[in-house]
């Protein structure tokens, strides 16, 4: 096998992955009521609907971040379960192109979670969206969810390599979506327009996202072959 | 042509010397088994020949490469077979032998021989693996090498979980390829049967060879 390129191999990563989902359902079967629930306890802990609407969204992206440990730990568990990380580094598979591909499967993976808790949080937090809102709320979605998935799958990589993976992984991954976090939960209040927010007032975020999105793919593409190599 | 040369080569897991001293030549197209007490070094030559572990000492080529400087360089060469099986557990059978094609672009006539010569039916091949035994497992582990047509085979116990006839179809396999030119280097305790088919031995003792 002459080594192949880095775009080929992120596309069978992605594909695998993805076919690992479309077998087990576990997004859909498991996390999908994991996230919808933190959703309902929040609007349960917080009842009062001014109170609810002002941290709608931020409660809707930590539902998302909470949900996604799940999606990784299990992403990775499939391949050092039975050593398959380890036979495709044998196989000199290009590690970013791993990389690449893994956050691809993801993103796929987050997006679709984050489409069913905006849509969650619209109906459990009584918000409305306007045409100019909804298009910020999806470069929002987009921008947000692709900072996530680099950084996941490299934090990921490195938790799944370490023992006491589950309870590593929040440790590590936490503070750094901290400001993806914050982004994206501005940028979606603006959306919504809670707390006197404007739509113009989230595009701004959205660039910060969008540099953080593509600042995490470059170091983790440079980082995560010789993380998984050491 | 030498397919591994090693000289007195030393290879340290945790300050332990797992190799304190390995020397073999291995020829293009023979089967080597590699024999030795358990703890003696045999998978960790293996998997120095894969350029998994840093050399500290001692000369090292695999496949004209030079594995003590370029590790990486010689892998995509090799097909290995530990003692885990490097498979997507919750992916079919076929799944895995398919991902591994796709890596050689391999066609979907080559994925249906594999899957035969390791009598893994429709029924077994459509089966997740998580489902099925770990004879089964390993089945499918060995059509996943298979499908690759690697150059260099490293085969760590690839008897063990295996049927009698799973065994002689193994054989058959590993008979074939070398005849096809592969090399394939066998670590095993199952020696009288490995023996067989092989064409050299390599014996291990506390990481040094004794004799080939």
């Amino acid at each position: 096998m002459s080594g192949i390129g880095t775009s080929r191999v992120a596309r069978m990563i992605a594909r695998k992955d993805v076919t690992v989902e479309w077998r087990g359902r576990v997004l859909v079967n498991q996390v999908l009521p994991f996230a919808a629930l933190v959703m309902v306890m929040f609007a349960f802990a917080l009842d009062g609907d001014d109170l609810l609407q002002r941290a709608a969204s931020g409660l809707a992206w930590m539902a998302t971040v909470l949900s996604m440990f799940v999606v990784i730990s299990r992403s990775f568990l499939v391949d050092t379960e039975d050593g398959a990380l380890d036979a495709m580094r044998v196989a000199g598979l290009d590690m970013r192109g791993v990389y690449l591909g893994k956050s691809l499967a993801l993103f796929a993976q987050l997006l679709v979670l984050n489409v069913v808790l905006i849509a969650l949080s619209l109906l459990l937090y009584h918000v409305s969206l306007t045409v100019e809102s909804a298009i910020l709320l999806s470069c929002v979605v987009v921008s947000a969810t692709a900072g996530l998935s680099f950084v996941g799958v490299l934090y990921g990589g490195l938790a799944a390599l370490s023992k006491g993976r589950e309870t590593l992984l929040p440790l590590l991954v936490l503070p750094v979506v901290a400001p993806v976090v914050i982004g994206a939960a501005r940028a979606t209040e603006s959306a919504y327009g809670t707390a006197g927010a404007r739509v113009s007032e989230g595009w701004p975020w959205v660039g910060l996202l969008a540099v953080f999105a593509v600042a995490f793919a470059i170091a983790g593409l440079l980082s995560f072959p010789s993380l998984i190599e050491e | 042509m030498n397919v591994v040369d090693f000289s007195d080569v030393v290879v340290t897991y945790d300050g332990y010397p797992a190799l304190a001293g390995a020397s073999a030549r291995i020829e293009t197209g023979h089967i080597v088994l590699v024999r030795g007490e358990n703890g003696a070094g045999k998978s960790t030559l293996l998997r120095t020949i894969a350029g998994l572990m840093p050399i500290e000492r001692g000369t090292a080529n695999v496949l004209g490469v030079d594995v003590a400087h370029h590790r990486a360089a010689v892998r995509s060469r090799i097909g290995m077979l530990s003692h885990r099986n490097g498979l997507f557990l919750e992916l079919t059978a076929r799944d895995n032998v398919e991902f591994w094609a796709r890596c050689v672009g391999a066609t979907a006539g080559d994925v249906a021989d594999a899957l035969d010569r390791m009598r893994l039916t429709h029924e077994l091949s459509s089966t997740l693996v998580t489902k099925l035994s770990a004879g089964q497992r390993r089945r499918v582990a060995l059509a996943s090498l298979v499908v690759r047509r690697a150059e260099l085979w490293l085969l760590d116990e690839p008897h063990s979980g295996l049927d009698e006839q799973s065994r002689t179809d193994l054989d058959a396999v590993l008979v074939e390829a070398s005849r096809a030119g592969a090399t394939i280097v066998v670590a095993s305790h199952d020696t009288d049967r490995v023996a067989t088919i092989a064409q050299s031995t390599i014996t291990l003792v506390a990481g040094r060879t004794v004799g080939s």
